[in-house]
């Protein structure tokens, strides 16, 4: 197991936790560190309770971890709720003119800052911050420099004086560590890597961009609001057309719109503004125009808790539309994933021209992550797949037919402008040059033959993806199975009951559509015990499985009270279970946010 | 998108002509605006392959598959909303987009709404009969009040929607009705809304002779006037057109409203088509400068 270091900082919103949060990103990945950040928070802009997690180490760290090193709370809300948390070798950092501190655990560094006399508080409302910052660097063993450029950057805009400011408000706590403060025992180190920071969103965004999206289009709706954030902000650079829609049926539509004429169209939305696309989708099979919908889950049902994790929305996106229909579906696994997934997803939308669904969620979106440059390639594979987009196309002499039927059930997609191949595409059952089959005669023969056109998709989809694979190793006592974000974390929990000496390895799921069950059947055939790890109430995965392949898993661990999962508490669910205490075991989420 | 001139033969009735007849009912109204719909094309000699005629669901929404130029038949109500995705994504196509009353005043409401602010370059034909007819009759967001239907046996309490007014005061940029019976009228009309740089609303009366039994041809006959039989009527002028809007009654005016032309259509708005390339026509790679830019701000 790597060490890692974790920073948390708390307050109120508005009071600034984002800067410091993002300052101490920068400067880790600068000193090639990797990071992870998570931060808890409500739906409520000014006021409440923001706790943010940034965890760092020299190599991949894939979630909020278990420990917190260093703590600092803004107000003394966040010291009463998480003191705490803290254990031996852990540090606060606290304004000493605003903030009491509790009782700390034995071997908690308790490091009060007399704030109103190292800066002037009438001039620089978050001095707290800036000075904690710096004598919390200090501690860490890293030098000021890289805090002065990280600040200059920061206020850039601001102009040279709020730079000078900030930079000596944060010398001040800096020196002020070096004479009162133990350092942590070990200083963070240094490699010579360079990591690029980003959210979910702005992966998912990038990733639409390398795939070549030309239209993108959404209704805000927390967490997947930061695509459309990115996407506006680089919508001229990236060359993508962004419009904010009137609802969700209209951001469906429209997108097929564009999709129809020959762009490749994205959009994304959350649970509730899914749910309003439904109808979209089964337009978007009918008439065989590709799009990318990403859906960024959050608690649910209803408005359900708007800033809070959940993988509830499996079922609705499996369920998704009335009537049969071939589709791909996959879940990212990682922050990014979501970049690498979306110009995949788009080769196969485009090629068996199908809507293509993304199922992330909020821990994905709004989380961030350290990613190599290099993973992050904006020239991937791009394959249109059958697209007609000049008139020497075939059936340039009349004969073109836009559904016709063929082996693959793809037929060659014609987009409108060409000439020699106008056809209307038709959200009725249709013939295969378009022509309405539901009114006036119906015919079963033909919509017999349609129906298995285009399910012969699937066979093509099929083929296009690869099952899971079992990591860790062969002869485990434990396998977790688990989908989408809980990869990073069910990959710690097993390293940690390795090290424990209970050998743990994962099968962790990134295509939903198609499953493959059979050879996930087949890696689980020598399993001595599975467990199904999701953040949702019913098992959702878990019926799904069972329901593609009748396998039924030995136990299965569950949370859904809106937070994510923390190492420990797979480890402790997996051995209770070994212990045969339960088949069911629910964490309790110990940080109050 | 031109055809080059060698190859230029003018267009006729008969290429606009779709692969299948119509199905409506003997009488409909909506015969009348299909042919104007095909007349106007011919007249202002646009090729089939330009055009993209794109419809919701309902009776009249089937006007797609009867003509020649590509089409959408999309979902009830969300044929402007695809329409908007279309013009987008391609702005050299023309984009004409047929329902009905039901499925642009009720169900599509909310679109009707937004395309008609965002001054969407297409031409909007609602074949407005007052009732839902591929449903079987009942009663329509435009039927008026005491109408009896299958819905509101004992006549409709539901102050009807006025879709002239609706549209001048959402601000849409060119606003007319028409008369299905009175096609050379309405191809008028069609020709102005296509030609039209932004959103172009027509309203045509197109009585459905099997379920509206009150709105008939002999109804509408001595009742419609044309605005532009009125010596002095000034489609520039918004207060008006919106005075005309709210006649209803005896006289019911028919023709062009209003229109400006002094806004620009979203397309024409919006910065990233300043160099005219459809988005659709675009190259899907970015530029290696920009794509390292990006991830130069993550870092």
């Amino acid at each position: 197991m790597q060490r890692t270091f974790a920073v948390a900082i708390g307050g109120a919103a508005g009071q600034g936790v984002a800067t410091p949060g993002d300052i101490f990103a920068k400067i880790f990945a600068r000193r090639g560190l990797h990071l992870n950040a998570y931060n808890a928070y409500q739906s409520i802009i000014r006021g409440g309770h923001t706790f943010l997690t940034i965890r760092t180490g020299p190599e991949k760290v894939t979630n909020m971890g278990d420990r917190i090193d260093l703590m600092v709370p803004l107000n003394q809300d966040t010291m009463d709720r998480h003191l705490g948390l803290l254990g031996a070798g852990a540090a606060c950092i606290f304004n000493e003119d605003s903030i009491k501190a509790g009782a700390p655990a034995a071997g908690v560094q308790l490091c009060p800052l007399p704030v109103s006399k190292l800066a002037d508080i009438t001039r620089n409302k978050v001095a707290q911050n800036t000075l904690a910052i710096g004598a919390g660097l200090n501690m860490m063993g890293i030098g000021f420099q890289s805090l002065q450029e990280a600040l200059t950057e920061q206020f850039q805009k601001k102009g040279q004086a709020v730079i000078d400011e900030n930079v000596s408000v944060a010398k001040a706590g800096y020196d002020y560590a070096a004479a009162r403060f133990q350092p942590f025992a070990h200083p963070l180190p240094m490699t010579d890597n360079r990591y690029a920071v980003l959210s979910g969103n702005t992966a998912l965004a990038m990733g639409g961009v390398a795939a070549g999206v030309k239209f993108y289009c959404a209704y805000p709706m927390s967490p997947s609001t930061g695509v459309l954030h990115w996407m506006a902000s680089h919508a001229r650079q990236a060359g993508v057309m962004v419009r904010q829609v009137e609802d969700e049926i209209g951001v469906i539509n429209m997108t097929i719109g564009a999709a129809h004429a020959g762009c490749r169209a994205m959009c994304a939305t959350s649970g509730g503004g899914f749910a309003l696309m439904s109808e979209g989708l089964g337009m978007s099979a009918m008439i065989e125009t590709p799009v990318v919908v990403i859906n960024c889950q959050r608690a649910g049902p209803s408005t359900g808790v708007p800033t809070k994790t959940e993988q509830g929305d499996l079922w609705q996106f499996l369920g998704a539309a009335f009537g049969d229909y071939p589709r791909v579906m996959a879940a990212p696994t990682d922050i990014g994933d979501c970049f690498t997934l979306i110009p995949e997803i788009f080769n196969i939308a485009d090629r068996y021209q199908c809507p293509g669904l993304v199922l992330a969620d909020l821990l994905l979106s709004e989380g961030r992550l350290s990613v190599d440059p290099k993973d992050l390639d904006f020239g991937p594979h791009i394959d249109r797949g059958e697209l007609i987009t000049s008139g020497d196309g075939n059936g340039s002499n009349g004969a073109y037919k836009r559904y016709l039927i063929t082996e693959s059930g793809v037929s060659p997609r014609a987009i409108p402008g060409v000439p020699g191949h106008e056809h209307t595409a038709a959200t009725d059952e249709h013939d295969e040059d378009g022509v309405l089959i539901s009114d006036e005669f119906t015919n079963p023969v033909k919509r017999r033959a349609m129906v298995e056109k285009r399910q012969r998709k699937v066979d093509g989809i099929e083929a296009s993806v690869p099952p899971p694979e079992l990591t860790g190793p062969r002869n485990a006592a434990v396998t977790l199975i688990g989908w989408g974000s809980t990869k990073g974390v069910v990959a710690e929990a097993c390293e940690m009951l390795t090290e424990q000496g209970i050998l743990a390895n994962q099968l962790a799921v990134r295509w939903l559509v198609p499953l493959k069950g059979d050879a996930i059947v087949k890696q689980l055939k020598g399993a001595k015990r599975t467990i199904i790890v999701e953040n949702n109430v019913t098992g959702q995965f878990a019926r799904y499985l069972r329901s593609e392949t009748s396998f039924v898993a030995d136990g299965h661990i569950r949370k859904y009270d809106g937070e994510p999962f923390m190492p420990h508490h797979i480890v402790e669910a997996v051995k209770e279970q070994l212990a045969g205490k339960t088949k069911l075991s629910v964490p309790a989420h110990e940080i109050m946010v | 998108m031109a055809t080059t001139l060698e190859t230029v033969k003018p267009l006729t009735m008969a290429d606009m002509k779709g692969k299948v007849d119509p199905d409506w009912c003997p009488g409909c109204g909506d015969f009348g605006v299909l042919a104007a719909f095909q007349k106007a094309l011919v007249e202002l000699q646009i090729a089939p392959h330009d055009v993209v005629t794109i419809s919701g669901i309902g009776c009249s929404s089937n006007l797609p598959g009867y003509v020649s130029t590509y089409g959408m038949h999309t979902l009830h109500g969300r044929s402007l909303a695809v329409a908007t995705g279309v013009k987008l994504a391609n702005h050299h196509l023309h984009v004409l987009v047929t329902g009905g009353d039901g499925d642009g005043f009720g169900i599509g409401g909310n679109h009707f709404l937004h395309t008609m602010r965002r001054n969407v370059d297409l031409l909007y034909i609602v074949m407005d009969n007052q009732i839902y007819g591929l449903t079987t009759g009942q009663t329509s967001p435009t039927s008026h009040l005491g109408m009896k239907t299958k819905s509101m046996p004992f006549g409709n309490i539901e102050a009807p929607v006025n879709p002239i007014a609706l549209a001048l005061a959402a601000g849409a940029t060119f606003i007319a009705r028409g008369y299905s019976a009175d096609q050379k009228h309405l191809t008028e009309l069609f020709k102005q809304g296509i030609e039209h740089k932004g959103f172009a609303f027509v309203d045509v009366f197109s009585p459905c002779v099997t379920y509206n039994h009150d709105n008939t041809y002999q109804w509408f006959k001595p009742r419609v006037k044309k605005l532009e039989d009125e010596a002095g009527y000034d489609p520039g002028d918004y207060r008006a057109a919106m005075e005309k809007a709210l006649l209803w009654g005896d006289e019911i005016p028919i023709g062009k409203f209003f229109q400006r032309t002094d806004l620009p259509s979203l397309h024409g708005a919006e910065p990233i088509l300043a160099d005219d390339v459809p988005m659709s026509q675009r190259g899907l790679r970015l530029p290696p400068e920009i794509a390292r830019g990006f991830i130069e701000e993550l870092m």
